[in-house]
Protein backbone atom coordinates (compact mmCIF):
# COMPACT_ATOMS: atom_id res chain seq x y z
CA UNK A 1 0.00 0.00 0.00
CA UNK A 2 3.11 2.60 1.26
CA UNK A 3 4.12 1.49 -2.37
CA UNK A 4 1.77 2.99 -4.41
CA UNK A 5 1.82 6.22 -2.33
CA UNK A 6 5.29 7.23 -3.58
CA UNK A 7 4.93 5.49 -6.87
CA UNK A 8 2.95 8.49 -8.77
CA UNK A 9 5.46 10.76 -7.42
CA UNK A 10 8.42 8.50 -8.68
CA UNK A 11 6.85 8.42 -12.21
CA UNK A 12 6.18 12.43 -12.60
CA UNK A 13 9.90 13.03 -11.04
CA UNK A 14 12.32 12.77 -13.99
CA UNK A 15 9.54 14.57 -16.17
CA UNK A 16 9.59 17.51 -13.11
CA UNK A 17 13.30 17.60 -12.61
CA UNK A 18 13.92 18.25 -16.10
CA UNK A 19 11.96 20.80 -17.03
CA UNK A 20 13.00 22.90 -13.77
CA UNK A 21 16.15 22.19 -15.23
CA UNK A 22 15.75 23.28 -18.50
CA UNK A 23 13.00 26.10 -17.72
CA UNK A 24 13.66 27.39 -14.55
CA UNK A 25 17.49 27.61 -14.68
CA UNK A 26 17.76 29.55 -17.43
CA UNK A 27 14.94 31.46 -16.75
CA UNK A 28 16.08 32.93 -13.55
CA UNK A 29 19.34 33.18 -15.83
CA UNK A 30 17.98 35.23 -18.38
CA UNK A 31 16.21 37.69 -15.76
CA UNK A 32 19.84 38.06 -14.30
CA UNK A 33 21.89 38.54 -16.89
CA UNK A 34 19.50 41.06 -18.51
CA UNK A 35 19.87 43.10 -15.10
CA UNK A 36 23.69 42.63 -15.54
CA UNK A 37 24.87 45.97 -16.49
CA UNK A 38 28.07 46.39 -15.19
CA UNK A 39 28.97 49.70 -15.13
CA UNK A 40 26.14 51.23 -16.49
CA UNK A 41 23.54 50.41 -13.65
CA UNK A 42 20.86 47.88 -13.50
CA UNK A 43 18.89 48.70 -16.60
CA UNK A 44 22.13 49.79 -19.07
CA UNK A 45 20.96 46.57 -21.17
CA UNK A 46 17.56 48.10 -21.43
CA UNK A 47 18.67 51.58 -22.46
CA UNK A 48 20.82 49.39 -24.76
CA UNK A 49 17.98 47.59 -26.17
CA UNK A 50 15.62 50.76 -26.49
CA UNK A 51 18.48 53.17 -27.95
CA UNK A 52 18.90 50.82 -30.77
CA UNK A 53 17.61 51.65 -33.94
CA UNK A 54 15.73 48.74 -34.92
CA UNK A 55 14.17 48.28 -31.48
CA UNK A 56 11.02 50.72 -31.99
CA UNK A 57 10.56 49.05 -35.78
CA UNK A 58 11.12 45.89 -34.65
CA UNK A 59 8.36 46.15 -31.51
CA UNK A 60 5.72 47.92 -34.06
CA UNK A 61 6.65 44.96 -36.45
CA UNK A 62 5.84 41.99 -33.74
CA UNK A 63 2.65 43.43 -32.87
CA UNK A 64 0.81 44.91 -36.01
CA UNK A 65 1.76 40.59 -37.20
CA UNK A 66 -0.07 39.44 -34.02
CA UNK A 67 -3.03 41.55 -34.03
CA UNK A 68 -3.61 40.91 -38.04
CA UNK A 69 -2.85 37.39 -38.03
CA UNK A 70 -4.11 35.69 -34.80
CA UNK A 71 -7.88 37.48 -35.72
CA UNK A 72 -8.02 36.78 -39.11
CA UNK A 73 -6.82 33.10 -38.91
CA UNK A 74 -9.11 32.60 -35.71
CA UNK A 75 -12.03 33.58 -38.07
CA UNK A 76 -10.64 31.20 -40.96
CA UNK A 77 -10.34 28.48 -38.87
CA UNK A 78 -13.88 28.63 -37.43
CA UNK A 79 -15.32 28.88 -40.53
CA UNK A 80 -13.32 25.84 -41.76
CA UNK A 81 -14.48 23.93 -38.58
CA UNK A 82 -17.71 25.04 -39.34
CA UNK A 83 -17.50 23.42 -43.10
CA UNK A 84 -15.97 20.37 -41.51
CA UNK A 85 -18.92 19.55 -39.37
CA UNK A 86 -21.58 19.53 -42.32
CA UNK A 87 -19.47 17.75 -44.65
CA UNK A 88 -20.45 14.19 -45.08
CA UNK A 89 -18.21 12.82 -47.64
CA UNK A 90 -14.57 12.77 -47.41
CA UNK A 91 -14.50 14.76 -43.92
CA UNK A 92 -10.80 12.50 -43.20
CA UNK A 93 -9.51 14.02 -46.47
CA UNK A 94 -10.44 17.50 -46.24
CA UNK A 95 -9.32 17.53 -42.47
CA UNK A 96 -5.86 15.69 -43.31
CA UNK A 97 -4.90 18.44 -46.21
CA UNK A 98 -6.11 21.58 -43.92
CA UNK A 99 -3.65 19.94 -41.43
CA UNK A 100 -0.73 19.49 -43.38
CA UNK A 101 0.93 22.84 -42.41
CA UNK A 102 0.99 21.53 -38.94
CA UNK A 103 4.51 20.35 -40.12
CA UNK A 104 5.60 22.97 -41.62
CA UNK A 105 8.36 24.92 -39.98
CA UNK A 106 8.01 28.70 -39.75
CA UNK A 107 11.35 28.86 -41.73
CA UNK A 108 9.93 26.44 -44.52
CA UNK A 109 6.48 28.28 -44.88
CA UNK A 110 8.47 31.80 -45.72
CA UNK A 111 10.61 29.98 -47.70
CA UNK A 112 7.90 28.70 -49.71
CA UNK A 113 6.06 32.22 -49.90
CA UNK A 114 9.01 33.75 -51.61
CA UNK A 115 8.77 31.45 -53.74
CA UNK A 116 5.49 32.48 -54.81
CA UNK A 117 5.86 36.11 -54.22
CA UNK A 118 9.61 36.72 -56.07
CA UNK A 119 10.50 39.20 -58.31
CA UNK A 120 10.20 36.14 -61.37
CA UNK A 121 7.49 34.14 -59.16
CA UNK A 122 4.19 32.92 -59.74
CA UNK A 123 2.21 35.32 -58.23
CA UNK A 124 3.86 38.16 -60.81
CA UNK A 125 3.51 35.71 -63.63
CA UNK A 126 -0.41 35.46 -63.06
CA UNK A 127 -0.76 39.48 -62.53
CA UNK A 128 1.13 39.68 -65.98
CA UNK A 129 -1.33 37.24 -67.59
CA UNK A 130 -3.99 38.96 -65.91
CA UNK A 131 -2.41 42.19 -67.97
CA UNK A 132 -2.10 44.24 -64.46
CA UNK A 133 1.93 44.37 -64.78
CA UNK A 134 4.17 44.64 -67.85
CA UNK A 135 7.01 42.46 -65.81
CA UNK A 136 9.29 40.88 -63.17
CA UNK A 137 8.41 43.31 -60.23
CA UNK A 138 9.70 43.54 -56.69
CA UNK A 139 7.27 43.44 -53.50
CA UNK A 140 9.36 41.96 -50.62
CA UNK A 141 12.21 44.91 -50.72
CA UNK A 142 12.97 47.89 -47.70
CA UNK A 143 11.01 50.32 -50.70
CA UNK A 144 8.15 48.21 -50.64
CA UNK A 145 6.93 47.74 -46.87
CA UNK A 146 3.38 47.23 -47.23
CA UNK A 147 3.83 44.80 -49.38
CA UNK A 148 6.34 42.68 -47.26
CA UNK A 149 4.29 43.38 -44.31
CA UNK A 150 1.37 41.24 -46.17
CA UNK A 151 3.65 38.79 -47.68
CA UNK A 152 4.53 37.78 -43.76
CA UNK A 153 0.67 38.08 -42.86
CA UNK A 154 -0.22 35.54 -45.66
CA UNK A 155 3.01 33.22 -44.85
CA UNK A 156 1.86 33.08 -41.26
CA UNK A 157 -1.63 32.71 -41.83
CA UNK A 158 -0.96 30.17 -44.54
CA UNK A 159 1.41 28.03 -41.88
CA UNK A 160 -0.40 28.41 -38.57
CA UNK A 161 -3.65 28.36 -39.16
CA UNK A 162 -4.00 24.77 -39.01
CA UNK A 163 -3.19 24.43 -35.57
CA UNK A 164 -6.58 26.71 -34.65
CA UNK A 165 -8.71 24.69 -36.90
CA UNK A 166 -7.78 21.47 -34.86
CA UNK A 167 -8.17 22.70 -31.51
CA UNK A 168 -11.89 24.45 -32.95
CA UNK A 169 -12.53 21.22 -34.54
CA UNK A 170 -11.88 19.55 -31.47
CA UNK A 171 -14.26 21.96 -29.29
CA UNK A 172 -16.75 21.66 -31.52
CA UNK A 173 -17.11 17.73 -31.36
CA UNK A 174 -17.47 18.71 -27.88
CA UNK A 175 -20.70 20.96 -28.08
CA UNK A 176 -24.29 18.65 -28.11
CA UNK A 177 -26.26 18.38 -31.28
CA UNK A 178 -29.18 18.80 -28.65
CA UNK A 179 -28.32 22.19 -28.52
CA UNK A 180 -28.16 23.36 -32.28
CA UNK A 181 -31.47 21.84 -32.45
CA UNK A 182 -32.77 23.07 -29.76
CA UNK A 183 -32.47 26.79 -31.42
CA UNK A 184 -33.58 25.42 -34.77
CA UNK A 185 -36.54 24.37 -32.86
CA UNK A 186 -37.28 27.46 -31.52
CA UNK A 187 -36.92 29.23 -34.99
CA UNK A 188 -33.28 30.11 -34.50
CA UNK A 189 -31.57 31.51 -37.97
CA UNK A 190 -28.29 30.09 -38.39
CA UNK A 191 -26.35 33.50 -37.23
CA UNK A 192 -28.10 33.28 -34.40
CA UNK A 193 -27.35 29.86 -33.63
CA UNK A 194 -23.85 30.17 -34.06
CA UNK A 195 -23.78 32.96 -32.15
CA UNK A 196 -26.22 32.01 -28.92
CA UNK A 197 -25.36 28.40 -28.84
CA UNK A 198 -22.12 27.89 -30.89
CA UNK A 199 -19.46 30.80 -29.75
CA UNK A 200 -20.24 30.67 -26.04
CA UNK A 201 -19.92 26.95 -26.30
CA UNK A 202 -16.72 27.15 -27.99
CA UNK A 203 -15.32 29.58 -25.88
CA UNK A 204 -12.93 27.07 -24.10
CA UNK A 205 -11.30 25.91 -26.55
CA UNK A 206 -10.88 29.30 -28.64
CA UNK A 207 -9.11 30.64 -25.29
CA UNK A 208 -7.05 27.95 -25.62
CA UNK A 209 -6.33 28.60 -29.31
CA UNK A 210 -5.84 32.18 -28.49
CA UNK A 211 -3.32 31.81 -25.82
CA UNK A 212 -1.33 29.00 -27.98
CA UNK A 213 -1.71 31.28 -30.89
CA UNK A 214 -0.50 34.63 -29.97
CA UNK A 215 2.45 33.21 -27.65
CA UNK A 216 3.80 31.84 -30.66
CA UNK A 217 2.63 34.58 -33.28
CA UNK A 218 4.99 36.79 -30.83
CA UNK A 219 8.19 34.61 -31.49
CA UNK A 220 7.82 35.20 -35.27
CA UNK A 221 11.10 35.13 -36.72
CA UNK A 222 12.26 32.54 -39.60
CA UNK A 223 8.69 33.42 -42.22
CA UNK A 224 9.55 37.00 -41.54
CA UNK A 225 13.65 36.46 -41.93
CA UNK A 226 13.18 34.09 -45.27
CA UNK A 227 10.56 36.59 -46.62
CA UNK A 228 11.97 40.34 -46.19
CA UNK A 229 15.31 39.51 -44.42
CA UNK A 230 16.68 42.35 -42.24
CA UNK A 231 13.97 44.47 -43.92
CA UNK A 232 11.05 43.25 -41.43
CA UNK A 233 12.79 43.76 -38.20
CA UNK A 234 11.28 41.44 -35.42
CA UNK A 235 12.26 41.27 -31.77
CA UNK A 236 12.89 37.67 -31.57
CA UNK A 237 15.11 38.38 -34.93
CA UNK A 238 16.55 41.29 -33.12
CA UNK A 239 17.37 39.20 -29.72
CA UNK A 240 19.32 37.08 -32.49
CA UNK A 241 21.52 39.23 -34.03
CA UNK A 242 22.27 40.47 -30.42
CA UNK A 243 23.35 37.28 -29.72
CA UNK A 244 24.85 35.85 -32.69
CA UNK A 245 26.09 38.93 -34.91
CA UNK A 246 27.22 41.51 -31.99
CA UNK A 247 27.58 38.33 -29.22
CA UNK A 248 26.22 40.89 -26.59
CA UNK A 249 24.46 37.99 -24.45
CA UNK A 250 23.09 40.48 -22.12
CA UNK A 251 21.09 42.49 -25.08
CA UNK A 252 19.86 39.79 -25.68
CA UNK A 253 19.09 38.63 -22.31
CA UNK A 254 16.66 41.69 -22.02
CA UNK A 255 15.17 41.09 -25.16
CA UNK A 256 14.25 37.49 -24.19
CA UNK A 257 12.85 38.84 -21.30
CA UNK A 258 10.86 41.57 -23.00
CA UNK A 259 9.08 38.74 -24.94
CA UNK A 260 8.18 36.83 -21.79
CA UNK A 261 6.32 39.45 -20.49
CA UNK A 262 4.45 40.14 -23.51
CA UNK A 263 3.53 36.61 -24.00
CA UNK A 264 2.08 36.12 -20.23
CA UNK A 265 0.94 39.54 -20.35
CA UNK A 266 -1.19 38.45 -23.75
CA UNK A 267 -2.18 35.15 -21.55
CA UNK A 268 -3.18 36.69 -18.71
CA UNK A 269 -5.44 39.12 -20.30
CA UNK A 270 -6.74 36.50 -22.61
CA UNK A 271 -7.60 34.19 -18.99
CA UNK A 272 -9.52 37.63 -17.65
CA UNK A 273 -11.47 38.30 -20.48
CA UNK A 274 -12.43 34.67 -21.67
CA UNK A 275 -13.35 34.07 -18.31
CA UNK A 276 -16.70 31.63 -17.47
CA UNK A 277 -19.10 34.29 -16.47
CA UNK A 278 -22.27 32.93 -15.71
CA UNK A 279 -24.48 35.45 -14.61
CA UNK A 280 -23.43 37.91 -17.89
CA UNK A 281 -25.10 35.33 -20.05
CA UNK A 282 -28.67 36.02 -19.55
CA UNK B 1 -36.58 34.80 -43.73
CA UNK B 2 -35.39 35.68 -46.90
CA UNK B 3 -33.43 32.61 -48.43
CA UNK B 4 -31.35 34.38 -51.30
CA UNK B 5 -29.70 30.97 -52.76
CA UNK B 6 -31.33 27.85 -53.65
CA UNK B 7 -30.09 24.59 -51.92
CA UNK B 8 -28.22 23.33 -54.89
CA UNK B 9 -26.39 27.09 -55.38
CA UNK B 10 -25.97 26.89 -51.57
CA UNK B 11 -23.92 23.40 -51.72
CA UNK B 12 -22.13 24.42 -54.68
CA UNK B 13 -20.69 27.28 -53.09
CA UNK B 14 -19.94 25.12 -50.19
CA UNK B 15 -17.96 22.33 -52.79
CA UNK B 16 -16.00 25.46 -53.58
CA UNK B 17 -15.44 27.03 -51.12
CA UNK B 18 -13.85 23.95 -49.62
CA UNK B 19 -11.70 23.41 -52.91
CA UNK B 20 -10.55 26.33 -52.92
CA UNK B 21 -9.17 26.28 -49.37
CA UNK B 22 -7.59 22.68 -50.03
CA UNK B 23 -6.13 24.41 -52.90
CA UNK B 24 -4.96 27.19 -50.54
CA UNK B 25 -2.58 24.34 -48.39
CA UNK B 26 -1.47 22.14 -51.24
CA UNK B 27 -0.78 24.54 -54.24
CA UNK B 28 2.25 26.73 -52.33
CA UNK B 29 3.74 23.42 -51.80
CA UNK B 30 3.55 22.10 -55.20
CA UNK B 31 5.21 25.23 -56.41
CA UNK B 32 8.61 25.34 -54.09
CA UNK B 33 8.56 21.48 -55.37
CA UNK B 34 8.68 23.28 -58.76
CA UNK B 35 11.44 25.64 -57.82
CA UNK B 36 13.05 22.94 -56.15
CA UNK B 37 12.86 20.36 -59.01
CA UNK B 38 13.51 23.57 -61.77
CA UNK B 39 17.04 24.49 -60.75
CA UNK B 40 18.18 27.55 -61.64
CA UNK B 41 16.25 28.05 -65.49
CA UNK B 42 13.25 27.53 -63.77
CA UNK B 43 13.89 30.20 -61.18
CA UNK B 44 14.76 32.99 -63.30
CA UNK B 45 12.15 31.95 -65.83
CA UNK B 46 9.50 34.65 -66.82
CA UNK B 47 7.15 34.17 -67.85
CA UNK B 48 6.66 31.53 -65.05
CA UNK B 49 4.99 27.85 -66.84
CA UNK B 50 3.33 25.71 -64.45
CA UNK B 51 5.46 22.74 -66.00
CA UNK B 52 8.67 23.64 -66.14
CA UNK B 53 10.85 22.52 -68.99
CA UNK B 54 13.66 21.12 -66.94
CA UNK B 55 12.19 19.69 -64.32
CA UNK B 56 14.72 16.93 -62.77
CA UNK B 57 15.36 15.45 -59.57
CA UNK B 58 18.97 15.74 -60.64
CA UNK B 59 18.72 19.60 -59.11
CA UNK B 60 17.81 18.63 -55.81
CA UNK B 61 20.73 16.16 -56.08
CA UNK B 62 22.81 19.04 -57.03
CA UNK B 63 22.04 20.60 -53.61
CA UNK B 64 22.35 17.63 -51.61
CA UNK B 65 25.87 17.46 -52.90
CA UNK B 66 26.65 21.16 -51.14
CA UNK B 67 29.08 20.46 -48.61
CA UNK B 68 27.20 20.96 -45.17
CA UNK B 69 23.71 20.08 -46.41
CA UNK B 70 23.80 16.28 -45.30
CA UNK B 71 26.09 16.66 -42.41
CA UNK B 72 23.01 19.15 -41.70
CA UNK B 73 20.46 16.96 -42.50
CA UNK B 74 22.48 14.38 -40.48
CA UNK B 75 22.21 16.84 -37.61
CA UNK B 76 18.82 17.29 -37.70
CA UNK B 77 18.06 13.25 -37.70
CA UNK B 78 20.55 13.22 -34.63
CA UNK B 79 18.74 15.99 -32.51
CA UNK B 80 15.00 15.08 -33.43
CA UNK B 81 15.92 11.20 -32.63
CA UNK B 82 17.61 11.88 -29.49
CA UNK B 83 14.18 14.64 -28.80
CA UNK B 84 11.94 11.47 -29.69
CA UNK B 85 13.71 9.25 -27.18
CA UNK B 86 14.21 11.41 -24.33
CA UNK B 87 10.21 13.03 -24.72
CA UNK B 88 8.97 9.36 -24.62
CA UNK B 89 11.17 8.08 -21.94
CA UNK B 90 10.21 11.41 -19.54
CA UNK B 91 6.63 11.66 -20.60
CA UNK B 92 5.52 8.28 -20.76
CA UNK B 93 6.09 7.32 -16.65
CA UNK B 94 4.37 11.10 -15.91
CA UNK B 95 1.19 10.57 -18.68
CA UNK B 96 0.68 6.78 -16.55
CA UNK B 97 0.90 8.51 -13.11
CA UNK B 98 -1.77 11.18 -14.51
CA UNK B 99 -4.28 8.13 -15.91
CA UNK B 100 -3.68 5.69 -12.87
CA UNK B 101 -3.28 7.79 -9.85
CA UNK B 102 -4.91 10.56 -7.92
CA UNK B 103 -2.65 11.95 -5.75
CA UNK B 104 -1.71 15.34 -4.69
CA UNK B 105 -0.21 17.70 -7.12
CA UNK B 106 -1.53 15.90 -9.63
CA UNK B 107 -3.33 18.98 -10.56
CA UNK B 108 -0.73 21.08 -9.87
CA UNK B 109 1.74 18.82 -12.27
CA UNK B 110 -1.23 19.06 -14.94
CA UNK B 111 -1.07 22.99 -15.05
CA UNK B 112 2.29 23.14 -15.55
CA UNK B 113 2.96 21.25 -18.22
CA UNK B 114 -0.13 23.08 -19.79
CA UNK B 115 1.85 26.54 -18.58
CA UNK B 116 4.84 25.50 -20.34
CA UNK B 117 2.66 25.89 -24.08
CA UNK B 118 1.72 29.06 -23.02
CA UNK B 119 5.67 30.23 -22.72
CA UNK B 120 8.17 31.58 -25.51
CA UNK B 121 9.94 28.20 -24.75
CA UNK B 122 12.38 28.17 -27.54
CA UNK B 123 13.54 32.21 -26.45
CA UNK B 124 15.63 30.53 -23.36
CA UNK B 125 17.88 29.04 -25.39
CA UNK B 126 19.85 32.74 -25.45
CA UNK B 127 20.89 31.82 -21.42
CA UNK B 128 21.61 27.76 -22.53
CA UNK B 129 24.39 29.39 -24.27
CA UNK B 130 26.61 30.21 -21.69
CA UNK B 131 25.56 26.73 -19.83
CA UNK B 132 26.08 24.84 -22.29
CA UNK B 133 29.59 25.81 -23.15
CA UNK B 134 30.63 24.80 -19.65
CA UNK B 135 29.06 21.84 -20.05
CA UNK B 136 30.02 20.51 -23.22
CA UNK B 137 26.92 20.58 -24.58
CA UNK B 138 27.49 23.78 -26.93
CA UNK B 139 27.16 22.87 -30.42
CA UNK B 140 26.10 19.07 -30.07
CA UNK B 141 23.06 17.50 -31.54
CA UNK B 142 22.54 16.34 -28.00
CA UNK B 143 22.50 19.50 -26.56
CA UNK B 144 19.87 21.40 -29.32
CA UNK B 145 17.58 18.10 -28.60
CA UNK B 146 17.50 18.33 -24.88
CA UNK B 147 16.17 21.94 -25.74
CA UNK B 148 13.10 20.46 -28.25
CA UNK B 149 12.84 18.13 -25.81
CA UNK B 150 11.18 20.98 -23.59
CA UNK B 151 9.20 21.49 -26.08
CA UNK B 152 7.99 18.19 -26.88
CA UNK B 153 7.36 17.08 -23.59
CA UNK B 154 4.30 18.62 -22.74
CA UNK B 155 2.95 17.00 -25.84
CA UNK B 156 3.85 13.58 -24.91
CA UNK B 157 2.68 13.96 -21.21
CA UNK B 158 -0.43 14.55 -22.35
CA UNK B 159 -1.01 12.19 -25.09
CA UNK B 160 0.44 9.13 -23.03
CA UNK B 161 -2.23 10.21 -19.95
CA UNK B 162 -4.71 10.27 -22.79
CA UNK B 163 -3.73 6.48 -24.23
CA UNK B 164 -3.06 4.69 -20.71
CA UNK B 165 -6.70 6.65 -19.73
CA UNK B 166 -8.38 4.61 -22.37
CA UNK B 167 -6.97 1.37 -21.41
CA UNK B 168 -9.10 -0.26 -18.87
CA UNK B 169 -7.51 -0.59 -15.61
CA UNK B 170 -8.64 -3.81 -15.66
CA UNK B 171 -6.69 -5.87 -17.71
CA UNK B 172 -4.24 -4.68 -15.68
CA UNK B 173 -5.52 -5.85 -12.64
CA UNK B 174 -5.98 -8.94 -14.06
CA UNK B 175 -2.66 -9.24 -14.84
CA UNK B 176 -1.94 -8.89 -11.22
CA UNK B 177 -4.19 -11.22 -10.26
CA UNK B 178 -1.99 -13.89 -12.88
CA UNK B 179 0.88 -13.00 -10.33
CA UNK B 180 2.75 -10.21 -12.74
CA UNK B 181 4.33 -7.28 -10.39
CA UNK B 182 3.12 -3.98 -11.62
CA UNK B 183 5.83 -3.08 -14.07
CA UNK B 184 5.38 -6.63 -15.79
CA UNK B 185 2.32 -5.68 -16.54
CA UNK B 186 2.38 -2.61 -17.87
CA UNK B 187 4.96 -4.03 -20.15
CA UNK B 188 2.59 -7.70 -20.80
CA UNK B 189 -0.62 -5.31 -21.37
CA UNK B 190 -0.02 -1.64 -21.61
CA UNK B 191 2.23 -0.84 -23.84
CA UNK B 192 1.34 -3.37 -26.44
CA UNK B 193 -1.94 -1.76 -26.38
CA UNK B 194 -0.70 2.01 -26.48
CA UNK B 195 2.01 1.16 -28.46
CA UNK B 196 0.51 3.01 -31.83
CA UNK B 197 -0.20 5.97 -30.02
CA UNK B 198 3.10 6.53 -28.01
CA UNK B 199 4.57 5.95 -32.01
CA UNK B 200 2.11 8.80 -33.05
CA UNK B 201 3.58 10.83 -29.93
CA UNK B 202 7.52 9.83 -30.94
CA UNK B 203 6.74 11.38 -34.42
CA UNK B 204 5.24 14.00 -33.71
CA UNK B 205 8.40 15.17 -31.44
CA UNK B 206 10.28 14.20 -34.08
CA UNK B 207 8.56 16.64 -36.42
CA UNK B 208 8.48 19.58 -33.47
CA UNK B 209 12.68 19.53 -33.14
CA UNK B 210 13.14 18.92 -37.48
CA UNK B 211 10.99 22.18 -37.74
CA UNK B 212 12.93 23.74 -34.80
CA UNK B 213 14.81 26.96 -36.20
CA UNK B 214 15.46 29.41 -33.24
CA UNK B 215 17.42 27.57 -30.28
CA UNK B 216 18.81 25.42 -33.65
CA UNK B 217 20.29 28.36 -34.92
CA UNK B 218 21.49 29.94 -30.94
CA UNK B 219 22.91 26.58 -30.19
CA UNK B 220 25.38 25.35 -33.14
CA UNK B 221 28.00 26.79 -34.92
CA UNK B 222 29.83 24.12 -36.29
CA UNK B 223 26.83 20.93 -36.60
CA UNK B 224 24.25 22.90 -37.35
CA UNK B 225 20.60 21.62 -38.09
CA UNK B 226 19.05 21.44 -40.94
CA UNK B 227 16.81 24.83 -40.44
CA UNK B 228 19.71 26.28 -38.51
CA UNK B 229 22.09 25.60 -41.69
CA UNK B 230 19.33 27.04 -43.88
CA UNK B 231 18.83 30.38 -41.70
CA UNK B 232 22.82 30.85 -42.09
CA UNK B 233 23.49 30.59 -45.75
CA UNK B 234 19.77 32.05 -46.60
CA UNK B 235 21.11 35.67 -47.48
CA UNK B 236 23.87 34.29 -49.81
CA UNK B 237 22.58 30.76 -51.09
CA UNK B 238 21.01 31.48 -55.03
CA UNK B 239 17.19 31.40 -54.74
CA UNK B 240 16.90 27.59 -56.48
CA UNK B 241 18.92 26.47 -53.37
CA UNK B 242 17.02 28.35 -51.22
CA UNK B 243 13.80 26.56 -52.09
CA UNK B 244 15.15 23.19 -52.41
CA UNK B 245 16.19 23.75 -48.69
CA UNK B 246 12.31 24.40 -48.28
CA UNK B 247 11.05 21.71 -50.00
CA UNK B 248 13.47 19.46 -48.13
CA UNK B 249 12.63 20.65 -44.92
CA UNK B 250 8.86 20.37 -45.85
CA UNK B 251 8.48 16.52 -46.99
CA UNK B 252 9.31 14.69 -43.91
CA UNK B 253 6.59 17.02 -42.07
CA UNK B 254 4.01 15.70 -44.62
CA UNK B 255 4.98 12.42 -43.93
CA UNK B 256 4.80 12.40 -40.58
CA UNK B 257 1.84 14.24 -40.63
CA UNK B 258 -0.06 11.84 -42.78
CA UNK B 259 1.07 8.62 -40.28
CA UNK B 260 -0.31 10.80 -36.85
CA UNK B 261 -2.92 12.14 -38.62
CA UNK B 262 -5.49 9.76 -36.43
CA UNK B 263 -4.06 11.22 -32.98
CA UNK B 264 -3.91 14.98 -33.83
CA UNK B 265 -6.93 15.35 -31.19
CA UNK B 266 -5.03 14.23 -28.78
CA UNK B 267 -1.93 15.93 -29.57
CA UNK B 268 -3.58 19.41 -30.01
CA UNK B 269 -7.23 19.18 -28.99
CA UNK B 270 -6.57 18.96 -25.43
CA UNK B 271 -8.15 22.53 -24.10
CA UNK B 272 -7.41 23.66 -20.51
CA UNK B 273 -10.17 22.63 -18.91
Amino acid sequence: MSQTRWLPYLLIAPATLFLGAIFVVPLVQTILLSFNGGAGGVFANYQRMMGDLNFGVSLRNTFLLVVTVVPLQMALAIGMGLMLQKLTHGRELVLWIWTIPLGVSDLAAGLVWFAILQNTGYFNTLLFHLGLISGPTAWLNSETPYTLFIAVVVAEIWRSTAVVLVVIVAGLQLIPKEFGEAAEIFGASPLKKFVRVTLPMLKPSLQSALILRTVLAFEVFASAYAIGGRNIPVLVGEAYVWQRENQNYSVAAAYAVLIMIISLSATWVYLRLLRENPEAQA
Amino acid sequence: MIKLKTPQAGTALYGATITLLCAWVLVPIFLVALGAFGGRPAVYQWPKSLWPASLSFNQLAIFLQIDGVWNAALSSIIAASLTMLFSLALGAPAGYALARFSFRGAFVFRLMILLTRAFPLAILALPLTVLFIRAGLYDTALGVSLVHTALALPFAVMVTASLFAGIPRELEEAAWVFGCTRWQAVRKIVLPLALPGMVASAIFAFVISWNEVFAASVLTVQHRTLTAYLLTVLSESPLHYRFAGGFILIVPSIVFIFAVRRYLFALWGVTNR
